[in-house]
C-alpha cells in the first residue's frame, strides 16, 4: 500500500502561489528524493506533508498520509502525528538541539509527549535509539550536552528524536548540506539502513544530485513551485525527459576548461608556517595551552598557477587563508608574495596586500548593505597611492563589471537587488578591479545554485584566458576543485597531508585521508546527456 | 507603518509643536501673577486653567514642553556623542585592555544609581537646568556605549568588513565607513527611548526642586507645586502629570514602532 499521496497540492502565501499541483506518491521502505534549486518549493512541499505551514499560507489538494489528510486534519491531532507517524530532520544540527538540554532528555522528550510510560522507561528507549544510530551509551552517556558533540553526531541526535517512536514516515530536509564529505556518507549510510530496518519511508529533500542518485528509488525534480519531473531514480539517470533536469544535471557535472598554464615563476612562497590559538586556562597557574590551527604548513603558488586547497571544516583552511592575507601575524614561519613577507613587525605589509584581493563565500554577509555597487567595488582602491577619480574611476567600474558580466547601469544600484550570483559576479569585480597578482576564492562558490554555480565557474575560467589569473581555490567541494585547479593542496587538522598536479592526485592519491575523502564524496554515475546543455 | 508608530509620531510631534509655538507665542504671559483669578477651573478664557499664581496652565505647559525638550535633547546628545565612539572603539579594539578599560568604566557608572547622583551633582554643583542636563547626559553614556559595541561586534565577524580590512582599511575608517551607517537605526531607536527617561528624570528632578530654577516652567515643578491643591484644584496637577504620560508614552510607542520599521529584514521584504 501506499504510504504517502500528494496529489495537487498548491500552496500560496498571502495571494502568491508557491507551489502549483505538486502530485507525489510514495511506498513505505523507500527512499523518495525532491530536488531542485533553492527557491523552487521543495522545503514548502516536506513543510506541507508536515502540517507546519508558515501563518497565511492556504493549502488546496489532498496529502493523504497513511489513510489521513494533513490538510483536513486539526492541529490538536496533528501535534499527536509528529513525531509519531511522522518524523523529520532538519539542515542545521547546531540550531535543531536545545543547547541547555542534554541529549538524554532531547530524545526522552518525543517519547514522553506521545506516550504514557515512566521517565526511566522513556530514557532506557531513548538510550537504544542513540544506541541505534551510532552513540554507544559508554561514548555518549545520556548525559552530555549538544555542545560536547560534533556536527555528525549532533546530527544523529537529531535523527535518535525523529525516529524514537518508529514513524511511518521521516522527512528529512538537506540533512548531510552542512556537514563533511566523509560524516555525510557516514549519516546518508544510517539513513539508508534505517529505512530498511524499520521500513519507514524517507522523504529527502536536497539540491545535491549526487546524493540524489546515490540513496534515492526515485526522485521529483522542482521548479519553481511545480515538479517537473518524477521518474525511478535509475529510470531518471538514464532517460530525463524535461529540459530543465537535463540542465541540473549537466550544471552538476559541469567542467570547465582553463587556459594551459605558461610562465611558472615563485609568486607566492609559505614556509613552515605555525598559527596557535590560546586555549583559556585549564588551571589558576602555568602556562596556557594552546590550539595548533596551522601546523608548519609549507607550499608555494608560480605566477598564472591555479592552486585548489580542500580539506574539512576546522583543519585550517580559513586560518591560512587569514594568514596568506596578512590579517593575523603568524607564531612561526613566513609567508612572502613576490619575494616580500605579508606581515612585517606588527602591522601588515600595504605593498603586498595591494597584490592580494579576496572572494568570500556568503554574497549575502560579504558586502555593506548601504553601499551602492560602484563603491563596493571600488574599496581596493584604497590600497592604492593613487587612486583614480573622476572619468578615469568611471571607466574602471564599468569595465569591471563588464568584465564579469554586469552591466554600466548595474553601478549605482544596491546589493539586495542582485540575486547570489550576480553578488558573487560583484564580489569577483571587487577583487580583480585592482588587479591583483593573486586572489583567493574562499568557498566563492559553495552558497551558489549548481546553474549559478556553473556560470561562476565558467566566468572564472574566461577571466584566466583573458589574462593570467593566479589563485587559491578553496573549497570542501572536490568534483569543482578539479575541474578549476591545476594543483591541489589537501589538509587535514592544520597539516598538509598531501599536494600534487589535480589530475594526479585525483586519480592516484597516496595519503589515507585523501582516499577517503576521495571514496566518501557522492558521485553522480556517467550521463548519457551529460554534456548536453539546454 | 504600524499602529504604534503612527500614534507615537502623533503624540510627539504635538509636544514639539507646542514646544516650538511657545518659542514666539503663549496665551499668556506666565511671568505675571494674577492672583484674584487663582485657581480657575478650565474655561474658555484660560484652556487648562490657572494655577495658584493665577499663571494660565496652558502657557505653563507650552513652556514647560520646551524645558523638558532642551533638557531631554542634550542629555541625550551627550550620551551619544561620548557613548558610540567609545562603543565604536572599544568593539574595534574588542579583547585588548582598552576594550576592558572602556567597558568596566561604563560598568563604574552604570553601578550607582542614577538619580542618587543627578541629586548628588545638582546639589553640590547647584540645582540648575544645565546641571540638570550634565546629571542626565552622563548615565546615558553608558547606555550607548554598551548598545554600540554590542552592535558592532557581530558586524566586526562579517565578511564585508573582512573585505575592507584586506583592502587596508584602519579599525578607524572601517568603523565609520561601515560600522556606524548599519548601527544608525539602534541608535535612533534608543535615543527615542533615552529621550523619554530623559524627560522623566528631568521631570523627578524639578519636582524635588534640583531642576529647572523659577521662574522657568517645568512640569516636574508645576507637578510639585501642585500637591498641596490636589483637593481643591485636581487640574493643577492632573494636567502637568497627564503631560508627562502622553509624552514619555509616545517617545516609547514612537521608538518601538520605528525599531520595526527601520528593521533591515522587514525592509528586504518591503523593497
Amino acid at each position: 500500500m501506499t504510504l504517502l499521496t500528494i496529489r495537487d497540492l498548491s500552496v500560496a502565501i498571502n495571494g502568491t502561489t508557491i507551489l502549483h499541483d505538486v502530485n507525489l506518491t510514495m511506498q513505505p521502505g523507500k527512499v523518495a528524493a525532491i530536488t531542485g534549486e533553492s527557491g523552487s518549493g521543495k522545503s514548502m512541499t516536506a513543510l506541507a506533508v508536515m502540517g507546519l505551514l508558515p501563518r497565511g499560507a492556504v493549502a488546496t489538494g489532498q496529502i493523504m498520509l497513511d489513510g489521513t489528510d494533513i490538510l483536513q486534519t486539526s492541529e490538536p491531532a496533528l501535534c499527536k502525528m509528529r513525531g509519531n507517524t511522522m518524523g523529520m530532520v532538519f539542515q542545521e544540527p547546531m540550531t535543531a538541539l536545545n543547547p541547555v538540554q542534554t541529549i538524554g532528555d532531547q530524545v526522552a522528550e518525543t517519547i514522553l509527549i506521545h506516550e504514557n510510560t515512566s521517565k526511566t522507561a522513556a530514557h532506557r528507549r531513548a538510550a537504544a535509539m542513540l544506541e541505534r544510530v551510532g552513540l554507544p551509551n559508554d561514548r555518549f552517556p545520556l548525559s552530555r550536552y549538544p555542545h560536547e558533540l560534533s556536527g555528525g553526531q549532533r546530527q544523529r541526535v537529531v535523527i535518535a528524536m525523529a525516529i524514537a517512536l518508529r514513524p511511518k514516515l521521516l522527512i528529512a530536509d538537506e540533512p548531510t548540506t552542512a556537514l563533511d564529505v566523509t560524516t555525510q556518507a557516514r549519516i546518508l549510510d544510517l539513513l539508508r539502513d534505517l529505512v530498511r530496518e524499520f521500513d519507514m519511508g524517507l522523504l529527502l529533500i536536497t539540491h545535491d544530485l549526487a546524493v540524489v542518485s546515490d540513496i534515492a528509488d526515485q526522485v521529483a525534480v522542482m521548479q519553481k513551485g511545480r515538479v517537473v519531473e518524477a521518474a525511478p531514480t535509475r529510470q531518471l539517470l538514464t532517460d530525463m525527459r524535461h529540459p530543465y533536469t537535463k540542465a541540473l544535471f549537466a550544471a552538476s557535472t559541469h567542467t570547465v576548461y582553463l587556459p594551459v598554464r605558461t610562465a611558472s615563476v615563485p609568486l607566492l612562497y609559505a614556509k613552515n608556517i605555525v598559527r596557535d590559538y590560546p586555549l583559556p586556562r585549564k588551571q589558576l597557574r602555568g602556562p596556557r595551552p594552546h590550539f595548533r590551527a596551522l601546523d608548519h604548513v609549507s607550499f608555494s603558488i608560480d605566477h598564472g598557477e591555479r592552486v585548489g586547497l580542500v580539506g574539512e571544516s576546522g583543519c585550517g583552511k580559513s586560518t591560512l587563508t587569514r594568514a596568506i592575507l596578512g590579517l593575523e601575524d603568524v607564531q612561526g614561519g613566513q609567508i612572502t608574495l613576490g619575494g616580500e613577507p605579508v606581515f612585517t613587525g606588527k602591522k601588515p605589509n600595504l605593498t603586498v596586500r595591494r597584490k592580494m584581493q579576496v572572494v568570500f563565500q556568503d554574497p549575502y554577509g560579504s558586502f555593506n548593505p548601504r553601499h551602492r555597487v560602484d563603491r563596493l567595488i571600488t574599496e581596493p582602491f584604497h590600497l592604492l597611492e593613487t587612486p583614480p577619480t573622476g572619468m578615469a574611476r568611471e571607466v574602471e567600474i564599468s569595465k569591471a563589471l563588464q568584465d564579469v558580466g554586469l552591466s554600466q547601469s548595474d553601478a549605482k544600484k544596491y546589493i539586495h537587488e542582485f540575486s547570489g550570483g550576480q553578488r558573487q559576479r560583484i564580489a569577483i569585480a571587487r577583487a580583480l578591479i585592482i588587479a591583483p597578482e593573486l586572489i583567493i576564492f574562499d568557498e566563492a562558490v559553495s552558497a551558489l545554485d549548481v546553474s549559478v554555480r556553473a556560470q561562476v565557474l565558467d566566468l572564472i575560467a574566461a577571466l584566466c584566458r583573458k589574462r593570467p589569473l593566479s589563485y587559491l581555490f578553496i573549497s570542501h567541494d572536490l568534483s569543482v576543485v578539479r575541474s578549476i585547479t591545476d594543483r591541489v593542496i589537501v589538509m587535514q587538522a592544520g597539516k598538509i597531508v598531501e599536494q600534487g598536479e589535480t589530475e594526479t592526485v585525483f586519480t592516484n592519491p597516496q595519503h589515507p585521508y585523501t582516499q577517503a575523502l576521495l571514496a566518501a564524496a557522492p558521485q553522480l554515475p556517467e550521463l548519457k546527456h551529460a554534456t548536453e546543455i539546454v | 507603518m504600524s499602529r504604534s508608530l503612527i500614534i507615537g509620531l502623533y503624540l510627539t510631534a504635538f509636544f514639539i509643536t507646542l514646544a516650538a509655538v511657545s518659542l514666539v507665542w503663549t496665551p499668556y504671559d506666565i511671568q505675571s501673577l494674577d492672583i484674584p483669578n487663582k485657581l480657575h477651573r478650565p474655561d474658555g478664557t484660560h484652556l487648562l486653567g490657572t494655577d495658584h499664581f493665577g499663571r494660565d496652565i496652558l502657557s505653563m505647559i507650552m513652556m514647560g514642553a520646551r524645558t523638558s525638550i532642551a533638557v531631554a535633547v542634550v542629555a541625550v546628545g551627550i550620551g551619544m556623542a561620548l557613548g558610540v565612539p567609545l562603543g565604536l572603539l572599544a568593539a574595534a579594539r574588542r579583547g585588548s585592555l582598552l576594550d576592558e578599560i572602556i567597558m568596566r568604566g561604563n560598568d563604574l557608572v552604570f553601578a550607582f544609581p542614577s538619580l542618587v547622583i543627578a541629586i548628588l551633582i545638582t546639589a553640590v554643583f547647584g540645582a540648575s537646568a544645565v546641571n540638570a542636563i550634565i546629571a542626565i547626559g552622563i548615565f546615558n553614556v553608558p547606555v550607548f556605549a554598551r548598545l554600540t559595541r554590542g552592535a558592532a561586534l557581530p558586524l566586526w565577524e562579517r565578511d564585508f568588513i573582512l573585505a575592507a580590512r584586506v583592502c587596508g582599511k584602519s579599525a578607524f575608517r572601517i568603523s565609520c565607513e561601515h560600522i556606524l551607517p548599519n548601527i544608525t537605526n539602534l541608535m535612533i531607536v534608543q535615543g527615542t527611548i533615552q529621550f523619554s527617561l530623559g524627560i522623566l528624570a528631568e521631570a523627578a528632578l524639578s519636582y524635588i526642586g534640583l531642576g529647572a530654577q523659577p521662574p522657568t516652567a517645568s512640569w516636574g515643578r508645576m507637578l510639585a507645586d501642585a500637591q498641596t491643591l490636589v483637593s481643591i484644584a485636581p487640574h493643577t496637577a492632573l494636567i502637568p502629570g497627564f503631560a508627562i504620560v502622553l509624552t514619555v508614552l509616545g517617545l516609547n510607542l514612537l521608538g518601538d514602532g520605528l525599531r520595526d520599521w527601520l528593521d533591515p529584514r522587514i525592509r528586504v521584504v518591503r523593497t
